[in-house]
C-alpha cells in the first residue's frame, strides 16, 4: 500500500521526511507542550496524550513509587483494526520518529524501559529492530510480537500480555498508568501519537496533521496524510476519487460510525468537525461504499466480525452482540417477523452499551445505531420485507476468514 | 454516595446480587447485572451483603473520591 504524502507544513510531516537517527531533543516541558498542542491518542479512543502522561507522573510520585518502580513506556503498534493500515505504514517508513517519539516519553516520564508492541504477522518488528540495531538510546528498548487480534490493542490488553497472560483486556481501574507493565505506571500510546509527540519535541508547536487509511470504493486505496481539518472530498481525491457512485462511508472502524457522502463532503476531516456531525474519526479509517451497496447487509458482515472478535470475557458481550447480529440478520432478510427484531436490537443496543470491561462492546453498538439511523429509509424496506436487491451480497470490506 | 461496581470480566451472572439488592441491581436478559444507580444510606448493609454473596467476588462497593 502506497502513501499519499500531502502535509502542508514541514515540521507535522510524519512520512514525508527523511527518517534518520538525529540526537534527542531535551524533553523539559514536553508534557506540557503535548498539553499546549491538544494532541490526543491515535488510537481510536481520542484520550488527551498528556493528561495520560500526568496520570503516570503522578502514579510514580507517590509514596510507594519505589515499590511500584520506573515506569514504562509501550508503543502500541498493534493496529487490531482490519481496514487500517496508517500504523503498518507508519512503522514501515518512519521507525526512528516513532522510536524517537516513545524513548522521549520514557525520558520525560523518568522511565527506564520502552516496550514496541507490533502484530506478529506484521513485516514492522523486523524493521524496528534494524532500526534499533542503528541506535544508542538512553533507555532499554525492544520489540514485542502480539498475536493479531481486534481486542488485542486494547490497551489493558498489551499490559497482560507483556506480563504473561493472553493479549485480552482486563478490568480497569487500575489502569496501567497507575499499575501496567510488571506493576509500574505505564503509558500506553499508539504510534502515530508517539511519532506526533516526537514532531512537537523535535519542532516545537505546529498545526497539527493526521494519517488515515482509505479505502473502499475509491481509485487508489492507501494511507494519505493531511492537515487536520482538510475537507473530507479533498482526502477521498487524494486516495483517487470515488471509484463508483459513492453513498456511504464508514468512518473510525469496523466500530465506527456511518456518515452520507453527498451532505459531508465539505466535511472537515478532524475529531470535533467529525464528532459534530454525529460520526466518529476513530483510528483515521474511512471506508467508501457504494451507493448500490446494501447498507444494512454490509453493516451486518462488520458486526460478524466483531462477535468473532470479541474476547467473551464479559456475558453482555459474549450474548448481546450475537444477539444483535441475529435481530440484524432477520432485519437484513425482511423476514416477517422483522419489525419486532428492530424492536428487540434497538433495546438490546441500550443494554449492552458500556457493559464491557474495554470499549469492544460498545464499538458494535456504535455501529448498529449508526446504521439503523443512516440507512433508515433502507431498513425501512427491508422491515416491510422488500430488501433491496444488494441484500445478502457478501462483505465489500476485509471482514476476515468465515464469510457470510 | 458509595457506588456499587461490577467486574464485568469476573462476573458469571449468577444473579445473586439482583435477589438480594432488587432496589438497584437489574438483570439483562442474560442474566447479568444492571446497576441501576447509587447507593443510598439506607441500602448500605444490603449492599455490603450483596458484595459478599457474588460467588465470582465479582462485586465491589467502591466510595467516592473525598
Amino acid at each position: 500500500m502506497t502513501a499519499a504524502l500531502t502535509s502542508p507544513t514541514a515540521a507535522s510531516r510524519a512520512l514525508d521526511r527523511p527518517d534518520v537517527h538525529l540526537p534527542l531533543p531535551a524533553v523539559d516541558g514536553l508534557v506540557d507542550a503535548v498539553d499546549a498542542a491538544g494532541l490526543r491518542g491515535r488510537g481510536g479512543a481520542g484520550f488527551p496524550t498528556a493528561a495520560k502522561m500526568r496520570a503516570v507522573l503522578d502514579a510514580a510520585s507517590r509514596p510507594d513509587r519505589r515499590r511500584r518502580g520506573q515506569p514504562v513506556v509501550v508503543a502500541n503498534g498493534c493496529e487490531g483494526e482490519p481496514a487500517s493500515h496508517k500504523d503498518a505504514t507508519l512503522l514501515a517508513l518512519a521507525p526512528h520518529l516513532v522510536v524517537d517519539g516513545a524513548v522521549l516519553a520514557a525520558l520525560a516520564l523518568d522511565g527506564s524501559r520502552v516496550v514496541l508492541c507490533v502484530g506478529t504477522a506484521a513485516p514492522a518488528a523486523a524493521g524496528l529492530r534494524a532500526a534499533l540495531a542503528g541506535r544508542a538510546d538512553p533507555v532499554a528498548v525492544e520489540v514485542v510480537e502480539v498475536p493479531e487480534r481486534f481486542v488485542a490493542s486494547q490497551e489493558t490488553a498489551l499490559v497482560r500480555f507483556l506480563g504473561g497472560g493472553p493479549a485480552l483486556p482486563t478490568t480497569s481501574p487500575p489502569r496501567p498508568a497507575e499499575r501496567g507493565v510488571a506493576g509500574r505506571p505505564t503509558f500506553v500510546a499508539n504510534v502515530e501519537t508517539l511519532a506526533r509527540l516526537a514532531l512537537l519535541a523535535r519542532h516545537g508547536p505546529h498545526a497539527q496533521s493526521l494519517l488515515l487509511t482509505v479505502g473502499g470504493a475509491v481509485t487508489r486505496p492507501g494511507v494519505v496524510e493531511v492537515a487536520a481539518g482538510t475537507p473530507l472530498s479533498r482526502v477521498l481525491d487524494l486516495a483517487g476519487g470515488p471509484s463508483t457512485q459513492v453513498g456511504t462511508l464508514l468512518t473510525g472502524g469496523y466500530g465506527g460510525t456511518w456518515l452520507t457522502a453527498r451532505d459531508h463532503l465539505g466535511l472537515p476531516v478532524d475529531r470535533d468537525s467529525f464528532r459534530a456531525a454525529g460520526a466518529t474519526l476513530g483510528a483515521g479509517v474511512l471506508l467508501a461504499l457504494p451507493a448500490d451497496a446494501c447498507g444494512p447487509t454490509q453493516t451486518l458482515h462488520l458486526l460478524r466480525f466483531l462477535v468473532r472478535e470479541s474476547a467473551r470475557q464479559c456475558g453482555p458481550c459474549r450474548f448481546g452482540l450475537p444477539a444483535m447480529a441475529g435481530d440484524l440478520t432477520e432485519i437484513v432478510d425482511g423476514r416477517p417477523d422483522a419489525s419486532a427484531a428492530y424492536a428487540r436490537l434497538t433495546e438490546r443496543l441500550g443494554v449492552v452499551d458500556g457493559r464491557g470491561a474495554c470499549s469492544h462492546p460498545d464499538g458494535a453498538v456504535r455501529l448498529v445505531a449508526s446504521a439503523l439511523h443512516v440507512f433508515a429509509e433502507d431498513v425501512a424496506m427491508h422491515l416491510r420485507g422488500l430488501p433491496c436487491r444488494a441484500a445478502g451480497a457478501p462483505s465489500l470490506f476485509p471482514a476476515g476468514r468465515s464469510a457470510w | 454516595m458509595s457506588h456499587l461496581r461490577v467486574d464485568a470480566i469476573a462476573c458469571d451472572g449468577h444473579g445473586l446480587c439482583a435477589d438480594l439488592l432488587p432496589e438497584l441491581v437489574d438483570l439483562d436478559e442474560w442474566g447479568y447485572p444492571i446497576v441501576t444507580g447509587p447507593v443510598p444510606r439506607r441500602l448500605r448493609r444490603a449492599a455490603a451483603a450483596a458484595v459478599a454473596a457474588c460467588p465470582a467476588l465479582a462485586l465491589r462497593l467502591t466510595e467516592p473520591p473525598r
